[in-house]
């Protein structure tokens, strides 16, 4: 069902854990729908990443994409991470299947509410940044009324 | 890891050696169709004929009130349309639980769209069907009662007994879903009052694609699948010799081995329930403690969710199974634990283990084992827990 990426992924993730006092975190998801993922980010002077790190209470696709998606971001400075889409993690991890996309969704407003909590408790605007919603599962609903 | 525990007989049971020796000579060799005048289909016909009354006697049923179907799903189907469609001038109320299989709720849904009224009836924390409320749902237009012998899920025997009185009362038709129960518990028919029951034969170790459905000489229900004259004009179709052969002998062993079977996995699920909640923090186990199938057991894990533990028990050669939302393919976890009246971040986290007499201790305990490391790693990157941590510290 899923790829050797992502299995790799799953049982090895990349960055668990917390960062304290992190330059910014987000939480993202809700256990209703049953997954709920935290990123922590820790941004220097420069604007670029230095460290990310995640929590995810979720399938082996919420834990994979997280994984990924820390991955994807350390280095990069906050503009190049606002481009790390779901679809970016999605083709990193060799795909997901369909079911799981909302995952990779997930990973993308992670990033965002990580990025969003640095930008507002630095007073800085981030552009192309949007408040994140929190709750993904809005999102998606309105995508499937679409059809 | 090469040795594989299957801990998830409730999905499907191997065929038993026996079983699968007995269907052989039934695909080559008396290959003819029992609807066939010549002799050589003789051995065919007595083969359907030996096992209907095998199965028939396990339920305390006559043979001639046995009828062989493709299954649980299409007994359930069965039971339920054609009900309607016979007592529909009766009326149009039908009563059923919140929990039953989708073979019956997806049955139940379709008859709504088709004018008929459906009542779901709730159930207690452990999963028993409220039989005031079942008391309370019987109108003059209700036409029939169809209730589960036992969840597939949490396991939970409902009280047929006291069901099957309350509807011979009001002179109510019911049916109850025995998929799970039949050939694991005693049923009989007659001292429950069941008019009609569906049973499978693929998880009592017989082959899958066979099963029968149990109705009440007397209860007028007509064919459901249109046809040849097979099954007393009531579904057609030309037999499946090896399965109902196959059926036949499952029914035969599951019958014969009742008793110690019973006792013998009663003791591997109370071993693994104790450890479970014993060793495992925030732990909980779903279902009735005690009226619940020999086999199963169904627990809760908060902070964490089912697929990820699913897919860790798989690396370590465990099979089991989850009412996760992930493992259901929706947004909801499973529709029975929410019904018992978990919330859904704790739904999400359960896992049902449902061994079988092949089982051994060591499994049980070799399976505790690697949950509890499972369950430790989950937590650890779970973020409910951080937080769970984080206030209680």
């Amino acid at each position: 069902m899923y790829s050797e990426k992502v299995m790799d992924h799953f049982n090895n993730p990349r960055n668990v854990g917390e960062i304290e006092n992190p330059s910014g975190v987000g939480t993202v998801g809700n256990a209703k729908c049953g997954d709920i993922m935290r990123m922590y980010l820790d941004i220097d002077d420069n604007g670029i990443i230095q460290e990310a790190k995640f929590k995810t209470f979720g399938c082996g696709a919420a834990v994979a994409t997280s994984s990924m998606a820390t991955e994807l971001v350390k280095g990069k400075t906050v503009q190049q991470a606002l481009e790390v889409t779901n679809k970016a993690v999605m083709e990193a991890l060799d795909g997901l299947p369909p079911v799981k996309v909302h995952c990779s969704l997930l990973a993308e407003e992670a990033i965002h509410a990580a990025l969003w909590d640095y930008a507002t408790k630095n007073n800085i605007q981030i552009e192309g940044l949007e408040k994140p919603v929190n709750d993904i599962g809005e999102k998606e609903e309105a995508v499937e009324e679409e059809y | 890891m090469s040795k594989r525990i299957y801990l998830d007989n409730a999905a499907t049971t191997p065929v038993y050696p026996e079983v699968f020796e007995e269907m052989k000579p039934y695909f080559t060799e008396y290959y003819g169709n029992p609807s066939s005048i010549y002799s050589f289909a003789g051995e065919a016909k007595k083969a359907v004929d030996r096992s209907r009354q095998i199965v028939a006697d396990l339920i305390g049923a006559k043979a001639e009130e046995i009828y062989f179907t493709g299954g649980g799903s299409e007994s359930d189907n069965w039971a339920l349309k054609a009900s309607a469609e016979a007592y529909a001038s009766k009326g149009k109320h039908i009563i059923t639980s919140k929990i039953e299989h989708h073979a019956v709720l997806h049955t139940c849904q379709w008859l709504e769209k088709q004018g008929y009224e459906v009542t779901y009836l709730n159930v207690d924390e452990d999963g028993i069907v409220k039989l005031d409320e079942l008391r309370a749902a019987i109108r003059p237009d209700t036409i029939l009662i169809s209730i589960m012998a036992a969840n597939n899920e949490i396991g939970t025997i409902e009280p047929l007994k006291e069901i099957g009185a309350i509807a011979k009362e009001h002179g109510v038709l019911f049916h109850t879903d025995a998929v799970q129960a039949f050939g694991h518990i005693p049923l009989n028919v007659n001292e429950m009052n069941i008019d009609m029951l569906s049973l499978s034969a693929h998880k009592i170790n017989g082959p899958k694609g066979i099963g029968a459905m149990y109705i009440r000489k007397g209860v007028k229900i007509r064919s459901f699948i249109h046809g040849g004259a097979q099954e007393r004009q009531r579904r057609a179709g030309t037999h499946n010799v090896p399965g109902i052969v196959g059926l036949g002998k499952a029914a035969e062993l599951a019958a014969s081995g009742m008793d110690e079977r019973i006792s013998y996995e009663k003791e591997l699920r109370d071993h693994l329930i104790e450890r479970v909640l014993k060793e495992i923090p925030y732990s909980r186990l779903n279902g009735h403690k005690t009226d619940r199938l020999p086999n199963n057991a169904n627990f809760c894990f908060r902070f964490i969710e089912g697929e990820s533990m699913l897919i860790l028990l798989d690396q370590n050669g465990i099979c089991g199974s989850s009412g996760s939302a992930c493992t259901s393919g929706s947004l909801d976890p499973s529709h029975v634990l929410l019904a018992i009246g978990l919330p859904h971040e704790i739904a999400h986290g359960s896992l049902r283990l449902t061994l079988s007499e092949q089982n051994t201790m060591e499994e049980i305990d070799f399976t505790v084992d690697r949950l509890k490391e499972i369950i430790t790693r989950l937590r650890s990157m779970s973020p409910l827990y951080e937080d769970f941590v984080k206030k209680n510290s």
